[in-house]
């Protein structure tokens, strides 16, 4: 108890200092636009009048913490949930292509580590461009894969809609790089010892990976999960800017963006945000129950 | 067709090559590099052979062609993103994580409470600020360089909290035998102790800040930028802009990352994951 408690209240804490900061902030940020106001229709406020004002505004430069709270509540709970208005729609239509472009991402970089981990030429040559390939700033290719998926139907031939496609590749691109890496240490976790062991019950290079390797890399794959599945929330996020999108937060925030709805920003951005935390505690539990079952000690 | 079978039988060729030189262990520069070629020959061939139509996917050669041809145009787009937007943000971005790690160090309350919400906002899609940024800080390169400043802070404060509390208790007690007080400690022990997860934090941060001024484009830009020049080349399907600009943010995140790589072995030369590589 007295453990949780230690752990809780920094948390807390912090957590409280930065909304009193928010407050702080949009007090400043917002309070010209109150002052201005004021001043044309000739009217002096007082200190606190202001600090009210600076609350309560339809377009503030940044809005207090209680409005995205109830704009976030509004487009969570306000709104029928497969209605295009309601955040939990378009956080679904980012969750779908997220869900499939971290399953592919996860899929190429267990199969590419496991080449790497088993050919010397892969390993070589694949590994510098893996880590190339990840400082390419993969959002300049978005508009791009849009146009090669419409022109190419490259949406009907996997079976998702065109528009989807782009940010579930960029989803996958994202996310298989954490993949490999853990899995590239995690398949060369076991020590000489244990595999000398192996060779000694002249076990064959399949039983090996099967009985050892692959055993022996779950930990670490589940550690770069974790990682992979941000990054493809990133990814599909970041995949939606510049398509065209007009589904998913990313396509919400945009429009705001263009709309000048400053709350139904920032709403969306605290929706990812739950998102992104929600996803990320799957994965864990999921890590959880699969460390358990293989005789892990917490 | 000869392309195609050039293309194919180039990629074999080399490929051949590079088991033979994985063999001998001889090159660890020249087997990637060739694969490079190797795709890059595949790709050519390919595109020439099958013609695929230029807006769908041009060849390496018409990129280069287009690269050669509009220097001027991509150096100003560089300059604008990459120079104005990405560095600027990136260095605000990285000291002011550096400087708030040190302060927060002081209390281990705070530190215990950041970290855990420091994790987890590193993991937020944060370049979500970007029409944020946009609409307080105008088109111009200050709102990107703020965008990237708000991707890079967490994870370099992360790693650079983390990276302070490296040092252990006996090199900490071996300070305090010497009489060395707070500043004397952390400058010669515990900031050198904190470097190579700083420089983790740091490689990360290259890539966010890249993605960062070129997202924030989209948002809204002056008539110069990279993420300008792609969507607009995208809108009027003059692909091998696209993609030249695309092989300039390669070479600029590759170069950029290979930076600070090269910083970090200099100046971590101590650390066991340098000391292999000499």
């Amino acid at each position: 108890m007295n453990g949780a408690v230690s752990r809780v209240l920094p948390v807390l804490a912090v957590l409280g200092a930065i909304v009193v900061l928010w407050y702080a902030g949009s007090v400043a940020l917002n309070a010209r636009l109150t002052l201005v106001t004021a001043e044309r229709q000739g009217v002096e406020l007082t200190l606190a009048q202001v600090v009210a004002d600076t609350m309560v505004q339809d377009r503030p430069r940044l809005p207090a913490p209680h409005q995205v709270a109830v704009a976030l509540w509004d487009g969570i709970v306000g709104e029928p949930p497969l209605s295009k208005r309601s955040l939990v729609y378009h956080g679904l239509m980012t969750l779908q292509s997220t869900a499939t472009g971290f399953l592919m991402g996860v899929l190429v970089g267990i199969l590419l580590a496991v080449g790497v981990v088993y050919s010397r030429v892969m390993d070589l040559s694949v590994m510098p461009w893996a880590v190339i390939s990840q400082t390419i700033p993969i959002v300049a290719l978005a508009p791009m894969i849009v146009v090669l998926s419409n022109s190419l139907g490259l949406g009907e031939a996997v079976g998702v809609e065109n528009r989807l496609v782009s940010k579930t590749l960029i989803a996958a691109y994202l996310s298989f790089f954490p993949v490999l890496v853990g899995m590239v240490t995690g398949l060369r976790s076991p020590d000489a010892m244990q595999t000398d062991l192996l060779r000694t019950y002249s076990a064959t290079g399949a039983q090996a990976f099967w009985t050892l390797r692959l055993p022996a890399s779950v930990p670490y794959l589940f550690a770069s999960l974790k990682v992979a599945v941000a990054a493809a929330l990133v990814g599909a996020i970041v995949g939606e800017l510049p398509t065209g999108a007009v589904e998913g937060l990313g396509a919400r925030m945009l429009v705001a963006s263009q709309f000048g709805q400053p709350l139904l920003m920032w709403a969306s951005l605290f929706a990812s945000a739950i998102l992104a935390g929600g996803l990320i505690l799957a994965v864990g539990g999921i890590e959880r129950v699969a460390l358990r079952r293989m005789g892990a000690r917490e | 067709m000869t392309w195609v079978v050039g293309g194919i039988a180039g990629w074999l060729a080399l490929w051949a090559v590079n088991v033979r030189l994985a063999r001998t262990g001889a090159a660890r520069r020249l087997v990637p590099a060739l694969f490079g070629v190797a795709v890059l020959v595949l790709w050519e061939g390919l595109v020439r052979g099958l013609g695929v139509p230029q807006v769908i996917l041009p060849a390496p050669s018409v990129i280069a062609g287009t690269i050669a041809g509009n220097l001027p145009l991509l150096w100003s787009d560089f300059v604008q993103t990459i120079v104005k937007g990405a560095l600027s943000g990136y260095a605000i971005g990285c000291t002011a994580a550096v400087a708030v790690a040190v302060a927060i160090d002081r209390s281990p309350f705070l530190t215990r409470g950041l970290l855990p919400v420091g994790n987890f906002v590193a993991a937020l899609p944060i370049v979500g600020v970007a029409p944020i940024m946009v609409t307080w800080f105008g088109f111009g390169w200050e709102s990107k360089a703020a965008v990237v400043t708000a991707m890079v802070f967490f994870p370099v404060l992360v790693n650079m909290v983390a990276g302070l509390q490296a040092a252990d208790t006996m090199q900490k007690d071996l300070m305090r035998t010497y009489a060395a007080g707070y500043w004397a400690t952390l400058v010669k022990l515990r900031l050198p102790a904190a470097l190579p997860f700083l420089f983790n934090g740091l490689k990360i941060a290259t890539t966010l800040a890249l993605i960062g001024a070129i997202v924030a484009e989209f948002f809204g830009s002056p008539t110069r930028g990279m993420g300008f020049r792609i969507s607009t080349a995208v809108g009027s399907l003059a692909l091998p802009m696209v993609w030249a600009q695309i092989a300039v943010a390669a070479l600029a995140g590759t170069a950029f990352y290979g930076i600070v790589a090269a910083i970090e072995a200099r100046v971590t030369f101590w650390h066991p994951s340098q000391r292999g590589r000499r």
